[in-house]
């Protein structure tokens, strides 16, 4: 099985310009940014919701405190792979109680990721509202799950693979669609 | 990556990379102590058979707590009322465990190697919870993490055992893993505790006699309890021991002056150690107490969880694979 690349869907300056415009967006349907915060899904959600609170508090002048989510012991697949796979820290140090959070991740492909993310942060406490925001949807949802702000929307074959590429994890800023040939 | 760990036995057969691994992996759990709704699912629908042929009131709640925490059921057997008072073999014992279908088994032992025995013989990961004077791989791995914590990391430093080293399974346990990370090991107690053949055990580990001169420059110490159950002969009466070897304010002040002191537990005020040390500020037992159920809990989810050997289809899933 070879990796191939099909095409480039974002560029840097187009990711660029899409994190601007997600971050008007969650101000504006959050009314506002206070009792905001994001929780940066890892790996790639990590950096994208720290760009995103950084233009936030730019804009908005106001201070949006970011959390990191590792949803590893909230899998639903655990008791049917061999190895388990390593859990990563969360680090949210804020009460997330009556809080409108947002869930920040790169790809939103079958809903199972965020529904962990959920469950993870109610054993957190009881936030009044979540929404989700991703850079790329890629559908082929498996979960009654959709994102309230979406960079692009992507029309996706089974055995293709969205790459999210960030400059803080892989030393490049693109999205790029690849194939699986055999 | 990692080498799969199918048990843990003990530490004198981790690699350090091994040992590295589960110290990470204890950190994420450590934080989740913390959070208010201390339950996950990660483990629903698994069993972990607790069975402690020897009374043990700490360890035996911890695992259950770590099991319980990540949503694991347990099945405990305890000494007192076990079948082994009725003359029923271990590997019976063990065997009839087994057949209930826990996915792994928490054992304590008053015999040196009865967790490796059971081991060989069950097809489930087997947990060592201390066997006889052997090892107590548990303990040693949460004290370490314990002084990752305090000291920042874990290799280089000076680390001082103190008590009968001879019967503990604890500082065993520690002397084996603390010396792959290049810790410098002094051992102190009596002599007929503290024999000359320990230094024998493992790398860069010295028995020194005199308290004073076990102290002088250490990072960390670890004091034992006086385990008056397990020695049959007092070699040495409670005044004679607490003259010669419990540690006090002033002795302790011959370490260094952030130097980290280690319990065990239970601790024996009075006896071992001073009430003043044992409650001050450079104090570290109820922090390792906590970082028992991490390490209990990373372990538990790496041992026990995943598809069952025996597991019909191990389903081939992409959903949660990161695009």
């Amino acid at each position: 099985m070879r990796v191939v690349e099909k095409r480039q869907l974002l560029s840097a300056e187009e990711i660029g310009r899409t994190l601007s415009r997600l971050a008007h967006e969650i101000v504006e349907k959050s009314g506002g940014a206070k009792d905001l915060a994001l929780i940066g899904v890892r790996r790639r959600g990590v950096p994208l919701s720290e760009r995103l609170a950084k233009q936030i508090r730019g804009f908005a002048h106001a201070d949006v405190p970011v959390g990191t989510l590792d949803i590893t012991l909230y899998r639903d697949d655990l008791s049917t792979i061999g190895q388990q796979p390593v859990v990563q820290s969360t680090q949210i140090d804020f009460p997330v109680d009556n809080r409108e959070l947002v869930i920040v991740d790169d790809v939103l492909y079958t809903g199972r990721t965020i529904r962990a993310a959920m469950n993870g942060l109610f054993d957190l406490g009881r936030p009044r509202r979540i929404q989700l925001c991703v850079l790329i949807d890629r559908g082929h949802r498996e979960l009654p799950v959709e994102a309230s702000f979406i960079g692009r929307s992507v029309q996706t074959s089974d055995t293709e693979i969205v790459e999210v590429r960030l400059q803080e994890i892989d030393g490049e800023e693109r999205v790029v669609l690849v194939d699986r040939v055999p | 990556m990692l080498q799969r760990l199918s048990h843990l036995l003990g530490t004198e057969t981790l690699s350090s990379e091994q040992i590295a691994f589960i110290l990470d992996q204890a950190k994420p759990f450590q934080e989740f102590q913390r959070h208010p709704l201390k339950k996950l699912a990660t483990l629903r629908g698994k069993t972990v058979a607790l069975a402690f042929f020897e009374s043990s009131t700490r360890t035996r709640i911890s695992f259950s707590t770590a099991a319980a925490r990540l949503g694991a059921d347990t099945m405990a057997l305890q000494a007192e009322s076990s079948s082994l008072k009725k003359g029923e073999s271990l590997i019976d014992t063990v065997r009839t465990l087994e057949a209930m279908r826990p996915d792994g088994i928490v054992i304590r032992h008053a015999s040196s190697g009865a967790p490796e025995f059971v081991a060989r013989r069950l097809e489930i990961p087997v947990i060592n919870a201390g066997d006889g004077t052997h090892e107590h791989p548990t303990q040693a791995l949460l004290d370490a993490l314990t002084i990752r914590d305090r000291k920042g990391k874990l290799e280089g430093w000076n680390v001082t055992i103190l008590g009968d080293i001879l019967h503990s399974r604890v500082a065993r346990s520690n002397i084996h893993l603390l010396s792959k990370f290049g810790v410098r090991i002094t051992l102190c107690g009596p002599a007929m505790w503290v024999p000359r053949e320990l230094e024998k055990l493992a790398a860069n580990v010295r028995v020194v006699h005199r308290i004073d001169e076990a102290l002088d420059g250490a990072d960390v110490v670890m004091v034992l309890r006086v385990q008056t159950e397990r020695i049959h002969e007092p070699a040495l009466a409670p005044d004679e021991y607490i003259a010669g070897y419990q540690l006090t304010p002033a002795r302790l002040r011959l370490a260094r002056p952030d130097a980290l002191v280690l319990h065990p537990g239970p601790i024996v005020r009075g006896l071992e150690i001073d009430s003043a040390v044992a409650d001050g500020p450079q104090s570290g037992v109820l922090e390792q107490v906590t970082n028992g159920l991490a390490i209990r809990m990373a372990l538990l989810y790496h041992l026990i969880g995943g598809a069952a050997a025996d597991a019909p289809h191990p389903a081939k899933d992409r959903s949660n694979a990161s695009d």
